[in-house]
């Protein structure tokens, strides 16, 4: 299955990555050719087939919740510590427009 | 053409804080005005390698919910991820419920003015984690993450309100009974009850929807009437300009009272959602449903007091606020049921007026439920009078001290022991002479000049049924 | 022989015996990785001081015949996405260049109080996302038994570490193969655990439905000692199991006489390496040696686990990767006004080109329109593969053997221009992962070349104490010649 560019253009704005012109040609070129193969599925019969969407053992589902109890977080400054801009209380990010 | 011509249809969406200790899925405090970033880990910092853990907690509430409300309650729903990049929003994705809230259908009971109940159906009841908050400055904008993870029930109701009137009545009754039930501190000033507002409006009689538009960051009773009355007015005039209702968020702007566009054009908001990995479903066993105990709503508690035959004026005052009908059902058990009405007054009077005026905090009271019952009691046994009784409860109700000690300082007492009160009518006869003939004569309303008397002597503490009958012994 | 070159589960019985002191050995790894490390590249940073202060530690423990547990004073190194309070942690990408997390994967923290020695941190593709850790953004790790070849990946730093005898044992994770494969294409024993035996917890993520924390070693005992010392319940991850954690090392040596192990046909197809197949087929005959009953299986959904997974892991991986937004850690770049602009060049700068790629092919997968097509026919055709298998062990089949890799090690920059050629190094691998099971690889022989080969063996949800005893068992009956890397021998 083929994908354009402006799919490509499309997707890369949802997952907020910039692509060049070139890599925009290259990522439709690639992206087509793994779901060329991917159309394979297509022939898999998967009526009343349920998603394996949980990978653990759900009968322990109710077992593993956790109490409702407050433990002591981070100091701030170990929070604030890795971030690019931070003025000693907040993360700092451009001006955001509502 | 005017409004009057259309019909306003009107769907809410409320986003409410539920009232855990910790956060929905890590152990940070939920408590409210820390400073910055001060409750927070790395779980509710989206760090890498960080997981959530589930907060049962959390669960029994949203199971409260679902129960007070009748919703269908799954055995087994599934959390799932909304995709979306904001700075509010540490990784970069919300955990929320999709295609299987953990509550489904159901309605909110609205107590209506005739005191009948309207029920406004609930489309569904799902829980997800709050993000944190940004300020947005003149050069940049700072993200503080402590409300990031605390946990949220959003209750999406059916588009059945038809006026902003009808809006604010069942937001307030929802508000109401999430305080009831425990589950939220209803304020909305702090943002711990939010409300979205769906808007649409239809030529009156016409049965397809037009196009809805979504109002957001409404954070006052007033602003929802004012964000929605305004909405419908815009919709209409548009359409009878000819134009065409867009539909798109808007923004409620407190100051102007008008709404305007969200400038921030998600990219036809695609959020991608599918089934949280990293958490197990959300299993629900019978047995925990049954272990789930649910409070009485305020339509029920008002039922019940207008059946032990309250006004339906006292009932609604009293279950208009949590505080006070507890107060009173608390003096009632004390007091006896008899006692409900008598409860009722000090409650809707001496009390509700000591608290606007700020002289008493129902949530910290200094004195006990049963010491007014006491002070019922101490009126009831003749020891005193109604007026030194309202004295008293003043007294308990700021400074918490036992009625009878009050009565002790004050010397509030009565009189009534008969041998005390004898030497003191004896003294009066032997000092009227010739009252006491008239009387005898034939003047029987001199008793009350007797009476007097006597009071006077006893400064007013006299129990005047007791001396009536002493004086009426002694000279008839 | 010295005691740095012994396998870590021989290792471990020599400190027992006080034939050998932990600062010593851990002398002696660091030496040998000071050495030959920079022809190999199998770490990314060394932790030489706490390494140190730990060993010193552990030396009074043994001393005092006090261990914490049988891996106490065993250096053991760690793939550079587990979180190590204070270490900086990559994930081998530009996008946490400089990152020191303030807080220890669970993993980690178990392995200290184990009083294991942690020497540093291990090379791999980034993000997890490739097969043969020329993705790292810090270059690429070599095989040191062909210094021309990759060591496999993701976790290839981690495999060439134990290959080249810089540390007796490591851990990786294993989404696809990522622990399988490498330990197949450099000679030594790898396990990705069930899914749920072992904690994520502080483990960067990569797909959050197939990722598994597993170890490296040279022997199977080795690896036995590290799973019972990592596995188990953690409360910080409610997908690990609330299962109580056998003693792996105690089954090690029973016999495997009467279990059955199930040969599918599926994976002994075109694309296999004659001579891969030739050693796999030798182990399988060693087991049946070892009194194991050898039956002919179909699971007939395998082949679809190639494309299934690269839907499952690549949308997974774009909602997991959606928080390195350049605001709270990690790179950000140099933007102009808006944030949008900020959140797309940090991230076209800070990720790797197959990173990328994963995460658009994620992002189209499950945007709107897509998500039925893709993500959940996806699935379902997990849960038929997972059928496959239960049927198989339903039917009496103890354990599925087969190849780790159709082939031994291929040469850097063979297969990166062709993103699928390299998707097909897990052919064999992938379809563990998405059924949730445990899996290993054993070492079986050696190409003409002198390459490694690697077999695999999958059993039922939970039993790695079946797979640890079967694994032994041919690693006895194989009995391969003891060779050290031509690295290792010239030096
Ligand atoms: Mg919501
Ligand atoms: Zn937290």
């Amino acid at each position: 299955m083929a994908i354009d560019r402006t799919t490509v253009r499309h997707v890369a704005r949802l997952a907020r990555l910039a692509l060049t012109a070139e890599e925009e040609e290259r990522t439709a070129a690639q992206l087509g050719h793994v779901l060329e193969y991917i159309e394979r599925l297509e022939a898999v019969d998967v009526s009343g087939i349920e998603p394996l969407s949980f990978a653990g053992d759900a009968s322990e589902a109710e077992a593993v919740m956790r109490e409702d109890q407050v433990r002591p977080g981070l100091p701030r400054d170990k929070v604030l510590a890795e971030a690019p801009e931070q003025d000693g209380s907040a993360f700092v990010v451009p001006r955001i427009l509502e | 053409m005017s409004v009057h011509d259309w019909e306003p249809v009107i769907g809410l969406e409320v986003h409410a804080q539920l009232l855990t200790r910790s956060k929905i899925f890590c152990s940070c405090s939920t408590a409210f005005g820390a400073p910055p970033n001060t409750q927070v880990c790395p779980v509710c910092l989206g760090l890498p390698g960080a997981l959530p853990a589930l907060n049962r907690g959390v669960v029994d509430m949203a199971i409260k919910a679902g129960k007070a409300f009748g919703c269908r309650i799954a055995e087994r729903s599934v959390w799932a991820r909304k995709n979306y990049f904001y700075p509010d929003l540490p990784k970069g994705f919300q955990i929320s419920q999709y295609e299987l809230p953990i509550c489904k259908g159901g309605a909110v009971p609205v107590p209506q003015p005739d005191g009948g109940v309207r029920k406004v159906a609930l489309t569904r009841i799902h829980l997800e984690e709050d993000a944190g908050k940004n300020v947005h400055g003149s050069t940049g904008s700072q993200v503080d993450l402590n409300r990031s993870g605390v946990p949220l029930v959003e209750i999406v109701g059916e588009p059945e309100l038809r006026s902003a009137e009808e809006a604010s009545e069942y937001l307030k009754a929802l508000r109401l009974a999430l305080i009831y039930l425990g589950i939220n501190d209803g304020n909305l000033e702090e943002g711990s009850f939010r409300c979205d507002a769906n808007v649409s409006v239809r030529r009156k009689g016409s049965e397809k929807l037009g196009t809805r538009v979504e109002l957001k960051n409404i954070n006052s009773f007033r602003f929802v009437r004012q964000a929605i009355e305004h909405e419908i007015e815009r919709q209409v005039a548009a359409i009878e300009r000819g134009e065409k209702v867009v539909q798109e968020t808007r923004l409620f702007d407190n100051e102007k009272g008008e709404t305007r566009p969200m400038r921030t054009k998600e990219e036809a908001n695609d959020y991608r959602y599918f089934p949280e990995p990293d958490l197990p479903p959300l299993v629900v066993s019978p047995e925990w449903l049954g272990k789930v105990q649910v409070p009485k709503l305020p339509h029920e508690r008002m039922a019940e007091l207008v059946a032990a035959g309250l006004p339906a004026t006292d009932a609604r005052t009293l279950t208009a606020d949590p505080k006070l009908v507890e107060l009173h059902a608390r003096i009632v058990e004390a007091a006896g049921p008899e006692a409900g009405r008598r409860a009722a007054n000090v409650v809707t009077g001496e009390v509700a007026r000591l608290v606007n005026e700020g002289g008493l905090d129902l949530s910290a009271p200094k004195f006990q439920p049963a010491q007014i019952a006491e002070v019922f009691r101490l009126q009831d046994k003749g020891t005193l009078s109604s007026t030194a009784a309202k004295d008293v409860l003043a007294e308990v109700l700021r400074t918490g001290k036992a009625p009878a000690q009050i009565v002790q300082e004050k010397g509030l007492a009565q009189v009534s022991d008969e041998s005390a009160l004898e030497t003191v009518v004896d003294g009066v006869i032997a000092r009227s002479p010739t009252e006491v003939e008239k009387y005898k004569a034939g003047k029987k309303n001199l008793l009350g000049f007797f009476v007097g008397q006597a009071m006077k002597e006893l400064k007013g503490k006299g129990n005047p049924g007791v001396l009536n009958a002493l004086f009426k012994k002694r000279l008839d | 022989m010295n005691s740095s070159l012994l396998p870590l589960g021989e290792l471990a019985r020599a400190l027992e015996r006080g034939e050998a002191r932990p600062s010593a050995v851990l002398e002696e790894c660091l030496s040998r990785t000071a050495r030959l490390d920079g022809k190999v590249h199998a770490f990314l940073r060394l932790t030489e001081e706490q390494a140190r202060a730990a060993a010193k530690a552990a030396d009074d423990r043994r001393a005092r015949k006090a261990p914490l547990s049988p891996i106490d004073g065993v250096p053991v190194g760690l793939k550079d996405l587990f979180c190590q309070e204070g270490v900086e942690t990559t994930a081998g990408s530009r996008i946490l260049k400089g990152y020191h997390p303030p807080y220890d994967a669970t993993v980690v923290r178990k392995l200290r109080e184990a009083g294991a020695v942690l020497v540093g941190k291990t090379n791999m593709d980034e993000f997890a996302m490739g097969s043969s850790t020329e993705n790292s953004a810090y270059g690429p790790t070599r095989n040191p038994w062909d210094l021309e070849r990759t060591p496999g990946g993701s976790s290839g730093g981690s495999a060439a570490a134990v290959a080249a005898r810089f540390v007796p044992g490591t851990l990786g994770t294993d989404t696809g193969g990522s622990i399988r494969q490498p330990a197949a294409l450099v000679g030594c024993v790898g396990m990705k655990p069930t899914y749920g035996r072992v904690s994520r917890y502080g483990v960067v993520a990569f797909a959050s439905s197939l990722d598994q924390v597993g170890p490296f070693a040279q022997d199977v005992r080795g690896v036995a000692l590290l799973l019972r010392t990592i596995a188990g319940r953690d409360p910080n991850d409610q997908t690990s199991s609330l299962r109580p954690v056998p003693d792996y090392d105690a089954e090690l040596e029973k016999s495997v006489r009467g279990l059955t192990i199930g040969v599918p046909k599926e994976y002994f197809g075109e694309g296999l390496d004659p001579a891969v197949e030739k050693s796999v087929r030798a182990g399988i005959a060693a087991l049946e040696r070892e009194g194991c009953t050898v039956r002919p299986i179909s699971l007939p959904n395998s082949p679809h686990a190639i494309a299934t997974y690269y839907l499952v892991a690549t949308a997974e991986a774009s909602s997991n990767l959606a928080r390195y937004d350049g605001i709270r850690y990690g790179y950000r770049a140099q933007a102009g006004g808006s944030l949008l602009e900020l959140y797309e060049k940090t991230r076209a700068a800070g990720f790797g080109a197959e990173v990328k790629r994963r995460i658009l092919l994620g992002t189209y997968a499950l945007s709107a329109g897509y998500y039925d097509a893709y993500y959940l026919r996806a699935q379902k055709i997990r849960t038929l593969i997972r059928r496959d298998f239960d049927q198989a062990f339903a039917a009496g089949v103890d354990a599925v053997v087969s190849p780790t890799s159709p082939w031994a090690a291929f040469r850097l920059g063979e297969k990166v221009d062709d993103p699928l050629a390299m998707y097909l190094n897990d052919i064999y691998t992938v379809p563990v992962n998405l059924a949730g099971l445990p899996g290993i690889s054993v070492p079986s022989g050696f190409t003409q070349a002198g390459l490694p080969i690697g077999m695999q063996l999958v059993g039922r949800p939970f039993e790695e104490g079946t797979l640890l005893r079967l694994a032994r068992a041919a690693e006895r009956a194989l009995a391969l010649p003891h060779r050290l890397p031509p690295l290792l021998e010239r030096s």
